[in-house]
């Protein structure tokens, strides 16, 4: 049952080119995203599909290693090689970049892939405090819907905008729910699995599709926990993931995590929890926009109370048996606050905590999994 | 019962054998190339009913041998309950890696931080840079603490640390002193490891580089707390992994 529902997701995703191409000779458009800060909503306004960018993979590296410096995050260099080198169908498919000035490695190499394809840029604050954070965060997101309009050639409704939300909202809603299913004990999903569904809806041409297909993944996850089937047992420990995203290609502590014998059931991070937020549908469209994604908690935001209540939250949720914080290498913001995230963890919940840094080469594994398993024989 | 633990290092190969908490013999040599043949020839006429693996080679041996395995990290906390029972921290510093280790009351392992990216401050650093200077690695530290004045060493990567040793030699300093100033850069690393994980109480240090006497004495001045050395501190983790293999049995 689960293996065909994966079979579909594998259809759709193959399927997906050929829709975006399709949806593209219709006159239509596609819009690259680098962050969650920019809201997607926007795009589909302008009856555009928006694509997640965000470089997971190794294999451009080398070739983004040629322009950027060497001791950048993988992540930086990752999602400029597959600009630089012209590999990612998805980038190739997209008529404008937005992007947002969130740490200063991406603020930079955007500057640098400006001369690949034209990147928008905006200006996003490093606080979130409403009085003086949000009026010049708002106006970037009008600024951003007068670049679209005229990228596009259609108007941004409000009707559109509010329709978009509501769209977005409902895909939201369908990808909580989906994440939510681990909280059973044990979980029906795998920590891999989540990773791939949850990368692999990110793309999809139609929104529709996606937010049926996630329900469908969930509808049978709850028959599977009603019937107690899943690859664990009580026993399994199970593990919240937080810090940096993880997506296909990026994914190999999750990978050591499973291999050693615990259960991933929780990604707090931008490529998991961080997507479950509800924009407000009965606020002024564009208000209701600027304050729901000024609130998003990267560790880019000083200070970032907002990651610790998500954190305090899913712990206790998911009950979660230990917390292994994620940093890909050079990222400073994620790396630093890792500290209060390690006194969070250890003082307030007394659970074990594992901080890893490392980059998207398997250089490291072995060396991953002598932490891994020391740090699971703590639980 | 009589159990066995062998931690396969990078470096070196250690087997401790224990009847009833008391070590009835312990094995020791060098990993080359062949970590499993090495292995096999120091198991040889061995007898034992149970063994346990630890050390980076750990995974090979269960895989050769289907013996079970633990981290070095579990091991070492282990080994180190076994020479002091109060013990609350370890310090490790292997050939190629070193580690922190703290423990709750109960022995638990709490919390841990380890470096084996690379050499910088471990048994083969003090290795190459003695080479470099043309001491014997086991009488490194008596020299350097022959040292009449501080040298300050910046480089810990052991490739950069090579090259400011030739320069300081070129520029006439007293290889003795260099000697000293890379034993404080291997210190000041550990301490500053040793307080992110572990606020306060003597230290046990165990590995090879315990036994550099050197180490031993500006690490206490360093970070002021007492330091414990077991007779033969190289052989911590094999003890531990032995004392883990009894364990293990009697639960079952």
């Amino acid at each position: 049952m689960k293996e065909e529902l994966l079979k579909k997701l594998q259809q759709i995703t193959e399927q997906n080119l050929l829709d975006i191409e399709a949806h593209k000779e219709k006159g239509n458009h596609a819009i690259g995203f680098y962050c969650l800060y920019a809201p997607t909503e926007l795009a589909v306004a302008a009856d555009a599909i928006p694509l997640p960018l965000c470089g997971t993979r190794q294999a451009p590296i080398e070739a983004a290693e040629e322009v950027l410096p060497r001791n950048l995050c993988p992540l930086i260099k990752s999602s400029y090689g597959f600009a630089a080198t012209d590999t990612c169908p998805f980038f190739k498919f997209s008529d404008i970049i937005v992007a947002d000035t969130t740490c200063d490695g991406k603020k930079k190499m955007f500057e640098i892939m400006n001369d690949i394809k034209p990147v928008h840029v905006l200006q996003l604050p490093q606080n979130q405090d409403t009085l003086i954070s949000l009026p010049p965060w708002k106006a970037e997101i009008e600024k951003l819907i007068t670049v679209l309009e005229k990228r596009t050639d259609r108007p941004i409704t409000t009707e559109k905008i509010k329709n978009a939300i509501s769209l977005m909202n409902r895909e939201r809603r369908a990808k909580k729910r989906l994440m939510d299913v681990t909280k059973a004990k044990p979980s029906p999903l795998t920590g891999m699995e989540l990773v791939e569904i949850l990368f692999k809806t990110g793309f999809f041409a139609d929104k529709e599709k996606g937010i049926d297909l996630m329900n469908e993944i969930s509808d049978l996850c709850h028959k599977l926990i009603e019937g107690r089937e899943s690859p664990y047992t009580d026993k399994t420990p199970r593990i919240l993931m937080t810090g940096v995203p993880v997506g296909l290609g990026s994914d190999k502590v999750v990978k050591v995590i499973e291999q050693c014998g615990a259960n991933v059931v929780a990604f707090e991070n931008c490529s998991g929890y961080k997507q479950t937020f509800q924009v407000d549908e009965t606020k002024d469209p564009i208000m209701a926009l600027a304050e729901q994604y000024l609130s998003i908690p990267c560790s880019v935001m000083s200070p970032n109370q907002g990651r610790m209540d998500m954190l305090k939250e899913m712990i206790t949720e998911f009950s979660v048996d230990g917390v292994v914080d994620l940093t890909w290498q050079a990222c400073h913001t994620y790396n630093i606050e890792s500290f209060h995230v390690s006194k969070l963890v250890q003082d307030t919940f007394g659970l074990p905590f594992l901080h890893l840094e490392t980059d998207y080469s398997e250089s490291d594994t072995e060396q991953l999994r002598v932490r891994i398993q020391a740090f699971l024989e703590m639980i | 019962m009589i159990s066995a633990g062998i931690d396969i290092g990078s470096r070196s190969i250690e087997i401790a054998v224990l009847e009833n908490g008391t070590i009835l013999e312990t094995r020791k040599s060098d990993t080359g190339f062949d970590p499993i043949g090495q292995a096999g020839k120091l198991l040889h006429d061995l007898k034992f009913d149970s063994i346990m693996a630890t050390g980076y080679g750990r995974t090979l041996f269960e895989i050769e041998q289907d013996a079970p395995t633990v981290t070095e990290i579990k091991a070492h906390a282990r080994g180190a309950l076994y020479f002091f029972p109060e013990a609350r921290t370890v310090l490790d510093i292997g050939g190629q890696d070193s580690k922190v280790i703290s423990m709750d009351p109960s022995g638990k392992v709490s919390r841990f931080e380890m470096n084996d990216r690379c050499a910088a401050g471990t048994g083969k650093f003090l290795e190459i840079m003695a080479t470099a200077l043309g001491f014997s690695i086991d009488t490194l530290g008596d020299e350097a603490m022959e040292a009449e004045k501080d040298l300050i060493i910046n480089s810990m990567c052991t490739v950069f640390a090579e090259s400011e040793v030739t320069s300081l030699m070129a520029r006439g300093e007293n290889p003795r002193e260099i000697a000293k100033g890379l034993h404080m850069a291997v210190v000041k690393r550990a301490a500053s490891m040793l307080r992110r994980v572990s606020a306060e109480g003597p230290v046990v240090f165990t590995g090879g580089v315990a036994n550099n006497p050197c180490i031993a004495r500006l690490l206490a001045r360093e970070i002021k707390r007492e330091i414990w050395i077991p007779d033969n501190p190289e052989m911590n983790g094999a003890v531990g992994a032995a004392l883990i293999a009894a364990e293990n049995c009697t639960f079952h």
